[in-house]
């Protein structure tokens, strides 16, 4: 099938779709679009969020025909150009990337909160952020970077 | 195509400084290239079928109906292995796909090639196999009895170790006694086992793949294909974790294979469900301890029978018996040693490397009883470790001179000292407590807890491993301005190797611009990233590379300005005297051709051990570690939130003391993870939960805040004084966790992970 949909503010049009791909595979495979990472794909590690409609989603679990006429943002539509978001910027500068799988789950992710709630306070950090599994981390630099993101947007 | 991530470079930082990640505006951009992202216009995609049975017999396999579904390009089983149908780390005891039998639930038995991952799975269900189920060893303690069925025609029976030093038959006035379990972990890594083989004009093959060690991969795909290494040629894609998990081979060889058969790239990638079964975990383990000692709590003897479930393959289980036989009483004074470790073949899923290999399961038995051995002689737990702890000028238990630091007793007493966290509120905020948002608990039934570990872990590979590392170091002139450009076959696993390999190249040769190139085996072997070993052996290959590049440079410079070459330097991109001044630029010295400089590099030698005696110089560094846990237990429902876990180590000397800590952080986490949550459950040789549904890893509301004190006791004999690192704080912190949790309680807690119901005892 064909799906139409608006992907980091670009309208795309994608053949030859099959029914049962995730809108997580459809970005990776077929648009381009591999940053939303393939951790588990089934909704349980938060590699794979992505904005759909401006709601983080686990992209592993939308069909990519759900997708059809909505706006979706990925990790790759979060710079401004070559300027890195804030956000991005924190998570470099306070060491909170090791192998990295996990980190643009945790961008969109840390994104959203930081919209919604501009201060939160550190418990309110790990709730908004305990659907993102990291294994290298331990997830105190990430702590770290939420907070300096934070801080920066201040 | 996309392949593998391009040549890093970054900014300043020499040793000792924490540089930026080269690679970090990839990763959070999502650029970086990691082994699930490459993609080749003509690829095809492979998958695999695996057994469902933990031990049969393979009647016959049909695979007409799955050649038949249309976009299917290959199918391949084991009559279509061109070399040698046998891989293996220590011993060629696994077939690369399954040859008349299967020994696990899971071993891959056929390949399939499509054009959509979808429908190669479909068509890989098409294939009949018709198994006939053998009787198959499900419980490790019983592989080695007389009646057990054989896994391999040799026996059950991996690798035994002794050690046997001092009285033979030593008796103490005060004996403590212990039977101890740990669980199967799982290394849990975030990026699937990916790859992309490329078949090449040459007949050859190029194969991007996410790894932990290239050139071991590479001899064993060169046995299975029958080629010879220089036309297999491996690239390092980006890897999205490992902690041994990626020492074996997991799909390297089959996308090999697909892509020689229908000469496409073909991709494969791992769901998360296959990951646990394709590659090894950490060894199950049933230890038996007994300490003896004097009435003040001083150590005489300690005896130690320890079992390795090795499960249907060898891996490196060889490798995890003589670390459980020479590491497993810890960092402890021992006059009068016994110990038995014992590694067996079983028909449950294969074990192998992870993080703290064959040190993690000890460490619970030996810490357990040593808390038991401070209570029963009524002196403090912090107290009895430092009483017994090892000091530099000791022998351990197999003679060997711990010839630099071995601060056990200031590590011990460091986390002691550390300010505890506050006391609970009244009120407290409910995701602070056990059970989090689930809301289970107000703090009512709520006990707290507190607990010490300490350990002991060697560094780099032992036992006489030839253990070394090559590396490539280019000094160029690029723009008017000098290059350097280090080449290793050192995989990059998140950890920050290239990081330290810039830092490196930048102090020794005194400039800033410094390009990793990309990791492959067009230099020679950088070893495993395994063992806390790259920083050391890896480190010191590019420390001696750069040395011989700056020797060539000062040599040529001292030719051009008919000084003495003792008298020049490298610094500033400049060739300066002893009191700084500049005397050339380095661009007129290195001129149009650059200097290069290839060294392999190796640590001082270790040697095998007696086998009889267990005695010799088996290591060749350890490093230590200590951890004190601060839990709140739930005592009512069994549930535990980890409240503080605090820890000191000691490392030498940080390179990058940033990367250090993110090393503490993340490796504190996996031994949490193991004492509390992570458990493959095998039952009847079948794995139940392989899914992050089923199988736990701590979240981010698990983790508690962390206070870290790093040690810099620089070691003689290493590059810079450095110590590994990686290790010795996924050793040390869950049996800190195990210990807080009993002190919370009161139970004996002789197993882990900790469930609720050993809590509750319900």
């Amino acid at each position: 099938m064909r799906i139409e949909l608006t992907v980091n503010g670009t309208r795309r049009e994608v053949d030859d779709v099959w029914e049962g791909e995730s809108l997580l595979y459809a970005l990776r495979e077929r648009m381009g679009l591999p940053g939303s990472k393939n951790a588990c794909e089934q909704g349980e590690c938060g590699s794979c969020t992505v904005y759909l409609d401006g709601l983080p989603v686990c992209s592993c679990l939308v069909a990519a025909g759900q997708a059809q006429g909505r706006e979706v943002t990925t990790v790759e539509g979060l710079a401004d150009g070559e300027e890195l978001h804030p956000v991005q910027q924190a998570f470099i500068e306070r060491g909170a990337v090791q192998c990295g799988f996990c980190t643009p789950g945790l961008i969109v992710s840390t994104h959203d909160l930081l919209e919604r709630n501009p201060h939160p306070s550190d418990p309110e950090i790990r709730e908004a952020l305990a659907g993102n599994l990291c294994r290298c981390t331990g997830y105190e630099k990430i702590l770290d970077a939420v907070r300096s993101a934070a801080e920066s947007k201040r | 195509m996309t392949t593998t991530t391009e040549a890093t470079t970054a900014s300043h930082g020499r040793v000792g400084d924490s540089p930026l990640r080269p690679d970090g505006t990839l990763k959070v951009t999502g650029e970086f290239a990691y082994a699930s992202d490459l993609w080749h216009d003509d690829m095809v995609w492979g998958v695999t079928l695996r057994s469902p049975h933990p031990h049969a017999r393979i009647v016959g396999i049909d695979i007409a109906a799955a050649l038949a579904v249309p976009g299917v390009s290959a199918v391949l089983t084991a009559a279509d292995v061109p070399g040698a149908n046998a891989v293996g780390l220590e011993h060629l005891d696994q077939p690369a796909l399954a040859d008349g039998v299967v020994r696990y639930q899971g071993e891959p038995v056929a390949l399939v090639a499509a054009d959509h991952p979808e429908t190669a799975r479909r068509a890989a269900k098409r294939i009949v196999v018709e198994y006939e189920e053998l009787p198959a060893v499900t419980d490790p303690r019983h592989a080695l009895d007389e009646d057990a069925p054989l896994v391999h025609a040799n026996g059950n029976l991996v690798r035994k170790m002794q050690i046997r030093r001092g009285d033979a038959d030593p008796t103490a006035p005060v004996v403590v006694a212990l039977d101890f379990e740990v669980g199967m972990q799982d290394q849990a890594f975030l990026g699937p086992e990916s790859g992309l083989a490329v078949p090449a004009e040459d007949g050859g093959i190029d194969l991007y793949v996410a790894t932990q060690w290239l050139h071991v991969d590479q001899t064993q795909v060169c046995r299975v294909l029958g080629m010879p290494p220089e036309r297999v040629r491996l690239h390092l894609a980006g890897v999205g974790g490992a902690f041994g998990g990626r020492e074996d081979l997991s799909m390297h060889v089959h996308a090999c294979l697909l892509a020689m058969r229908t000469g496409k790239p073909v991709k494969m990638s791992y769901s998360r469900e296959e990951s646990f079964f394709g590659h090894v975990h950490r060894h199950p383990a049933w230890l038996r301890y007994e300490f003896g000692a004097e009435e003040d709590g001083t150590l005489v003897y300690a005896k130690a029978d320890i079992l390795f479930d090795g499960g249907a393959y060898a891996s490196s289980t060889g490798a995890v018996v003589g670390n459980g036989g020479t590491l497993g009483l810890g960092p402890y004074r021992i006059p009068n040693v016994h110990v038995d470790a014992r590694g067996v073949y079983s028909n449950n899923p294969p074990c192998g490397a992870m993080r703290g290999f064959g040190c993690v399961q000890a460490a619970f038995a030996h810490e357990a009883l040593m808390d038991e051995l401070a209570d029963q002689v009524g002196i403090d737990r912090v107290e009895i470790r430092a009483l017994n702890g090892m000091r530099e000028g000791d022998e351990n238990i197999t003679g060997q001179l711990i010839d630099s630091a071995a601060p056990v007793a200031e590590l011990i007493r460091i986390v002691r000292d550390m300010p505890l966290p506050a006391e609970r509120p009244a009120d407290p905020d409910i995701r602070e407590l056990p059970g989090g948002v689930s809301n289970t608990t107000h703090g009512e039934g709520v006990v707290r807890g507190v607990g010490y570990a300490v350990t002991y872990k060697n560094v780099g590979f032992s036992e006489g491993f030839d253990d070394y590392s090559t590396a490539r170091v280019r000094l160029d002139v690029t723009g008017g301005e000098p290059v350097a450009t280090v080449h290793t076959a050192a995989a990059e696993v998140g950890q920050g190797l290239i990081t330290v390999e810039q830092q490196i190249a930048r102090t020794e040769l005194g400039v800033e611009a410094v390009v990793v190139h990309p990791k492959d085996t067009s230099v020679g072997s950088g070893g495993s990233t395994s063992a806390s070993r790259q920083t050391y052996v890896t480190g010191g290959a590019v420390k001696a590379a750069c040395e011989a590049v700056r020797d060539a440079v000062v040599a040529r410079a001292a030719g051009m300005l008919q000084r003495d070459a003792a008298d020049l330097h490298l610094s500033g991109g400049k060739i300066v005297d002893a009191t700084g001044e500049v005397l050339a630029g380095l661009a007129d010295v290195v001129g149009d051709e650059g200097v290069e400089e290839t060294v392999e590099w190796r640590h001082r030698p270790t040697e095998a051990i007696d086998p009889v005696t267990g005695q010799g110089n088996a290591h060749v560094q350890y490093a230590f570690s200590a951890h004190r846990a601060v839990v709140d237990v739930d005592v009512e429902l069994g549930l535990v939130k980890v409240v503080a876990l605090d820890t000191a180590q000691d490392v030498g000397k940080a390179i990058n003391p940033d990367a250090v800590v993110g090393q503490i952080q993340g490796g504190s986490a996996q031994g949490m993870g193991l004492a509390l949550m992570e458990e493959i459950v095998v039952t009847d040789g079948k794995i139940r939960n392989p899914s992050f549904t089923d199988y736990l890893i701590p979240t981010i509301l698990d983790m508690p805040p962390m206070k870290i004190e790093v040690l810099e006791y620089a070691d003689p004999h290493a590059p810079y004084g450095v110590r590994g690192v990686g290790e010795p704080p996924t050793i040390s912190s869950g049996p800190a966790v195990a210990a807080a949790i009993r002190a919370a309680t009161g139970r004996a807690l002789r197993r882990v992970p900790v469930r609720p119901e050993h809590i509750t005892g319900v």
